[in-house]
């Protein structure tokens, strides 16, 4: 490429023929959003201890833990069961939430790292509204966990951990009259699953990022881990039902019952099996509508923490 | 563009800064401090470490906002027009920006995409940015492989990107070797002459500066001079850069780098 293509392809508007700027239209928020999600998946794919890590948490949890405790724990049939059911099915729910939470943690942590190495102040200088980054941030993160959500079934499909509800049929009619399409298991769970993923996913990104404006300094991930994800994870309904955390503490289980996790987790769990948990999606969607409110005025540059903390030093 | 128009984008200044003043807390990081940068002009911002360098670019940038006085990019003021007025700058944090795991290329239609972008025209503009900083040919390898001159030539590639009518770096030499930082002044000071980009350049190293420069002295928060070179020299009554820097300081030998 010769020095005068460069040059015509580079020269900002206020050189001697250089176009006008223009104000940004759909298409370029588009290209803004695309850009920030591809860069998010980009960067996971490359991490591949990270991605080894994020699968096999979970996968250990499901192989080792679940089946060493499906003796000591009965379940009940409790909705959205039908029947009694194995202890790994009624886990697997609790850790695709755990997927999420700790993709949101590990995410929040980056942004804290990004913050002081710079790249957060790359996205921060982009010339489109900061609500608008911060939410396209949010949702590369959550693309990520939907990679290792799936990946999870997958595996999970093999070890006979699958929907098993009749056929999720989308359509006119009924039984032989029926005209449309028929989803039929494991994949109609797989399907009416996402939405309750990607909002799960929203909510805890949204806390993490609102939680990465308040952490002043990256200390370690161990620390993240003892106060928030322990907390949440233990004190909800992933491992255990709430009915049977209250035999043996009540406190317990107002806690667990106060966890926006346990919300995400039974939004899940009902989901997963075509069912809509009402209490749960309220308490979710409210939840990530809150802690997006808190994350955005955070890192307003005027209001916001950043301002008010005082920046980088020098 | 019309004649009259054209007219008065040129004689807009790249950058001009207002009685800006900030502080956090009790510390008065920046007091009632005033510059301009003209565009097709290469400016230094002069001072040490802790003279309220990075206070001043955070506000540029907008990271969070100034609480008196304007900051104006070519026109827009930053907290009035935030978008037109980032859409115009382009910046080199002092900091590594790059996604090392990432090659050369997806880290510029990333920058490209927070611009609005479309993948094509990334593209496009992407090779000729890597082609005016002479990697052109490693626009596949990772970030991780480049030495560190390399990689802040990546990054003034990657704020050519959106063709910025001003440009803003933070001491974008510190730990750099002799031959690295000889090539990253001269793409930029090329950058100013073919360009005609309007640049800021912070540092707190002397040699530096060139005789045909503008510059700014901050010491402390505070604007201490704002001229030429030649004029520096003049106003402070001494020989060198070095020389006039200290008697305006009131600062050593030894604290200066």
């Amino acid at each position: 490429m010769s020095v005068e293509a460069i040059a015509e392809t580079l020269k900002p508007p206020n050189a001697p023929g250089g176009r006008a700027y223009r104000r940004h239209g759909l298409l370029a928020y588009f290209n803004c959003f695309r850009g920030i999600v591809w860069r998010e998946v980009l960067r996971f794919l490359h991490q591949r201890e990270r991605f080894l890590s994020a699968l096999v948490r979970p996968l250990v949890w499901l192989f080792i833990f679940a089946a060493g405790f499906r003796q000591v724990l009965g379940i009940s049939i409790i909705p959205p069961y039908q029947t009694y059911v194995l202890y790994e099915t009624y886990v697997t729910p609790g850790l695709l939430g755990m997927i999420l939470l700790f993709n949101a943690m590990q995410s929040s942590l980056s942004m804290v790292y990004d913050r002081e190495t710079g790249a957060m102040r790359t996205l921060l200088v982009s010339p489109f509204p900061r609500w608008f980054l911060l939410s396209s941030k949010l949702l590369g993160g959550v693309a990520v966990a939907l990679l290792q959500v799936y990946t999870f079934l997958f595996i999970a499909y093999f070890w006979e951990i699958e929907p098993d509800w009749p056929a999720l049929q989308i359509g006119v009619g009924q039984g032989d009259d029926f005209f449309g399409i028929s989803i039929p298991p494991p994949f109609n769970g797989y399907i009416t699953v996402l939405p309750a993923i990607v909002m799960s996913g929203l909510m805890l990104g949204a806390l993490a990022l609102f939680m990465s404006s308040v952490i002043r300094q990256l200390e370690n991930f161990a620390g993240v881990m003892n106060f928030v994800i322990f907390p949440m994870f233990f004190a909800s309904s992933a491992l255990y039902p709430l009915w049977k955390i209250r035999e043996s503490s009540p406190l317990l289980y107002e806690i667990c019952w106060f966890n926006p996790f346990t919300h995400a987790v039974e939004l899940i769990r009902f989901a997963f099996y075509g069912q809509l948990n009402v209490t749960a999606f309220l308490v979710v969607l409210g939840c990530l509508v809150f802690f997006l409110g808190a994350a955005i005025f955070a890192y307003n540059p005027s209001k916001g923490l950043i301002a008010r903390r005082g920046g980088p030093r020098g | 563009m019309d004649a009259s128009v054209k007219q008065m984008s040129e004689s807009l200044d790249a950058l001009t800064v207002r009685d800006v003043s900030h502080r956090f807390g009790s510390m008065q990081a920046l007091d009632d401090v005033s510059l301009t940068v003209p565009t097709g002009g290469f400016t230094v911002l002069l001072g040490l470490n802790g003279a309220g360098k990075s206070t001043l670019f955070a506000l540029i940038t907008r990271l969070y906002d100034n609480t008196s006085g304007t900051i104006d990019i070519l026109g827009k003021d930053v907290r009035r027009q935030p978008s037109a007025a980032l859409q115009r700058l382009g910046v080199v944090f002092q900091a590594r920006t790059l996604d090392a795991d990432l090659s050369l290329l997806q880290n510029l239609t990333y920058h490209a995409a927070l611009h609005g972008l479309g993948p094509g025209e990334s593209k496009r503009r992407a090779v000729a940015a890597l082609e005016l900083v002479g990697l052109g040919e490693r626009a596949n390898e990772k970030i991780r492989h480049l030495s560190g001159g390399q990689a802040r030539r990546v990054e003034i590639a990657r704020c050519m990107l959106h063709r910025p009518g001003l440009l803003i770096l933070d001491e974008p030499t510190v730990g750099l070797d002799i031959g690295s930082r000889e090539s990253v002044i001269s793409i930029v000071r090329e950058l100013v002459a073919t360009h005609g980009i309007g640049v800021l350049w912070a540092t707190h190293l002397i040699d530096e500066i060139e005789n045909t420069d503008r510059i700014v002295v901050l010491h402390k928060g505070k604007v201490l001079f704002s001229g030429t070179v030649p004029g520096l020299r003049e106003h402070a009554g001494a020989d060198s850069v070095s020389e006039a820097f200290r008697a305006l300081t009131g600062t050593t030998q030894a604290e200066l780098a």
